[in-house]
């Protein structure tokens, strides 16, 4: 059926071009009925784009190799769960996994606030139209998935790294969090574009915002664990332009979500916010350009690439009429009040900002320079790991201090004698912790002794905030302390769901920290029978076996692994040599201490014919609590989407007085 | 190939169908312009959310300085502001509906 898919595209194309032409006709010379058709255009376009990627799926599932991308993506031998998350494996799946989001997201973002927001939603209309025209154009004419040729018997397979559960979630949950950021872009557009510039694009798009941060971050620590435990180079981050091109658009959106509160709180930082909004999906375009132009190899690659110069072309389209919009409504983005003092919550946020917007364009700056050097100089010069570790100290080890500041500030303005009294635990406890660690010899790292003591800091300020919280609501009458804590966190839940997200980013610093700066590795040749340690580890080779499964051969060695005197059991790691694809992947093996979160990490590097092994094998500590992170950092992320039945009621009394629709 | 083809079809109608719905609905409106917000309603709407922002920053000081996060010093100096802020806040807003400034209440 690749006819289908393709007039459906086809379709999606038609209608995206119609909600922008028509959508924005209307708004400009006010045709309700107009307006209207262009929304269910966008609502249809989904409908369409759904249709197209259905017919995707069922020619993976039935290895319909008639298909090149099917042919390309998979082989028969592939388990159907890798199959199908070969959906997004290839460029031009992953094309149409991002316009399906875009069109459901745009679809939903619509039809839920065009009640209440009706005059910004027929400007909204027509840019969610022009990102989605763009990617369908994309789909139709540069790289369509339903390309076919004469059926081969097998396909070429999936490379074996992506052979993982992790790829099942991993790159769905960034597209989400990518597509999600044109979901606050659209709505800050088009209330510069009708000039409603009053607070309700911020509200109708704090979720959308959340949602889409959210789901970047769990993507990326998802992404994080896969490098960990299936590429096998011993590390979770490698500072790789396609891991930055995730972590950039987060960093913008972490200080859009900052910075938005100041708007709504003060008034203030109008201008910045809409700022933060385009960079942000201007860095979700670059990101999602990074991975399919193939620039990240060679620029030559991406001037061979088929889409790469359609996107170049699309990412300056976009951030020029942007800035040209915001100049436009400049007069109308004056805050009527001003930064009362330099110690004040706002005043923290905006030096919260200023860190990572400097931290997310170090590592533009990073990302861009060994693609600008090849294309003038003939010669790609990578900035390697140093460059990227010094500046995640310099602005990385600040941000997570202010982590700990802001909270205890107060708006508008505090007075020294009020913070010498709110920082005195905080600072007791944070200096004390960095005495204990430096008599425990955490000295050998300076920055990672600055973390754990920063970290003391900021943990301490969460704990209180949360204690005094709930003795307060105890105090207002809750009936139990549970109570009072609950009603603390329903109250407020973006202030100490913010807390909770806070905390998930402590236990991330405390974890690299531990992991990379305190670690420890060893190398060995080992024969059977021989041994190696490694800290107060000792592991013995004990034996070498191949097995084969359905798609690969598995060749894995046995490690006894005792810690002291103490067995802790055997430990397996090997390569995996995939028949199909013609590839060998490494199979580290792994060894979790859940009691104090470090790993004894084992790469099998190479496995000679004579049964000898050559193992590389590292110690890290604290590195679960990365992952504890990211469950950490979920939690807080629900607690602060869940919606908020007194806002919504204040909203709603809100738009009835002012004679808007009371539904949202 | 033609099953293809009248699947694809079927789709093409719909979609026509569905974005011409408004039209199919209304074919002759008594008004076809955008139910727009006017300036009253914009200026009402600016006056309800600088009342929100006031009465949550009062809001939010009383329980910080509850909590100890806002010290005694800091509240005195920063309470009467606020309190004059709600106060200017529901005043205008009072004057807006005295002066008669309408409000449709249209759904």
């Amino acid at each position: 059926m690749p006819e289908l898919g393709r007039a459906a595209l086809l379709v999606t194309l038609g209608l995206s071009t119609y909600a922008l032409v028509a959508g924005a006709y209307a708004a400009h010379v006010g045709r309700r009925r107009l307006a209207r058709s262009a929304q269910n255009a966008l609502v249809a376009a989904f409908a369409s784009t759904a249709v197209a990627a259905a017919v995707l799926v069922a020619a993976l599932l039935r290895n319909d190799f008639s298909f090149e991308y099917v042919a390309r993506t998979t082989s028969r031998a592939l388990p159907t769960a890798y199959t199908l998350s070969a959906f997004w494996g290839g460029q031009e799946g992953s094309l149409l996994l991002w316009l399906l989001i875009l069109t459901g997201f745009g679809a939903a973002a619509v039809t839920v606030n065009r009640a209440w927001a009706r005059d910004l939603i027929v400007w909204v209309v027509p840019v969610f139209a022009a990102v989605a025209t763009f990617f369908a154009f994309l789909l139709v004419a540069v790289a369509s998935p339903f390309t076919t040729q004469a059926a081969p018997a097998d396909g070429a397979g999936m490379t074996p790294s992506l052979q993982n559960p992790y790829m099942l979630a991993h790159p769905p949950l960034l597209y989400l969090g990518y597509v999600g950021l044109t979901v606050p872009f659209a709505f800050a557009m088009g209330a510069l574009l009708s000039g409603k510039l009053d607070e309700r694009w911020l509200i109708a798009t704090r979720r959308w915002t959340l949602f889409a941060w959210a789901a970047l971050g769990v993507g990326q620590l998802l992404g994080s664990h896969w490098a960990y435990v299936e590429v096998g180079w011993g590390g979770y981050y490698a500072w790789d332009p396609v891991e930055n091109a995730a972590l950039m658009p987060w960093l913008a959106a972490t200080a859009f979500l900052h910075s938005v509160m100041i708007q709504e709180k003060r008034g203030m930082l109008k201008v910045w916010n809409v700022l933060l909004v385009i960079l942000a999906f201007s860095l979700a375009l670059f990101g999602t350009f990074l991975t399919r132009s193939g620039v990240v190899n060679s620029i030559h690659s991406f001037t061979q690439s088929s889409i790469g110069p359609w996107f170049l072309g699309f990412i300056a389209v976009s951030v020029a009429v942007s800035l040209a919009i915001v100049f436009w409504r400049l007069p109308r983005l004056r805050s009527p009040t001003k930064l009362e003092s330099a110690v004040s919550r706002e005043a923290a946020f905006l030096y919260n900002n200023l860190l990572l917007l400097a931290l997310c364009l170090a590592i533009l700056w990073g990302v861009v320079y060994p693609m600008l050097s090849e294309a003038v100089r003939g010669e790609a010069v990578v900035l390697g790991r140093s460059y990227y570790d010094f500046f995640l100290r310099a602005f990385g080890l600040p941000l997570l201090l202010l982590m700990g500041i802001g909270p205890l500030v107060a708006w508008r303005r505090a007075s020294l004698r009020s913070l010498a009294t709110t920082f005195r635990w905080p600072t007791v406890v944070a200096l004390a912790t960095g005495a204990v660690l430096l008599v425990l010899g955490a000295g050998s790292s300076t920055p990672g002794l600055v973390a754990y003591t920063f970290s003391a800091f900021v943990l301490t300020t969460i704990v209180m905030e949360f204690a005094r919280g709930t003795r307060a609501r105890k105090a207002l009458g809750a009936p139990s302390w549970l109570g009072a804590f609950t009603s603390l966190i329903t109250r407020n839940r973006r202030r100490y769901g913010g807390y909770v997200v806070h905390a998930a980013v402590v236990l991330f610093a405390i974890g690299v920290a531990g992991s990379s700066a305190f670690d420890s590795v060893a190398e060995a040749k080992l024969a059977q029978g021989e041994s190696m340690r490694i800290g107060d580890y000792t592991l013995l080779y004990r034996s070498l076996d191949e097995r084969e499964t359905s798609n690969a051969t598995q060749i894995r060695a046995t490690l006894d692994v005792r810690r002291g005197n103490r067995d802790l059991g055997t430990l397996e790691a090997g390569k995996n040599a995939y028949t199909i694809e013609q590839q060998v992947s490494n199979e580290v093996g792994i060894r979790s201490d859940k009691l104090t979160g470090e790993d004894l990490f084992v790469i099998a590097e190479q496995i000679d014919p004579d049964g000898s092994v050559y193992f590389r094998v590292f110690v890290k500590p604290l590195v679960n609590l990365i992952w504890l992170a990211g469950l950490v950092f979920l939690l807080g992320s629900v607690i602060t989407l869940w919606p908020d039945r007194r806002e919504q009621r204040r909203l709603v009394a809100r738009a009835t007085t002012v004679g808007l629709p009371a539904t949202r | 190939m033609t099953l293809a083809l009248v699947f694809a079809a079927t789709l093409a109608v719909a979609c026509v169908v569905v974005v011409a719905l408004p039209f199919i609905r209304e074919p002759e409106p008594e008004s076809d312009s955008l139910d727009d917000l006017d300036e009253d309603e914009i200026r009402r709407l600016e006056l309800l959310e600088t009342r929100d922002r006031a009465l949550g920053a009062l809001k939010e000081l009383e329980f910080d300085h509850r909590t100890g996060t806002v010290s005694d010093d800091d509240y005195r100096a920063q309470v009467g502001v606020l309190r004059r802020d709600v106060a200017s806040a529901l005043q205008a807003l009072e004057r807006d509906v005295e002066e008669g400034r309408p409000v449709d209440g249209r759904n």
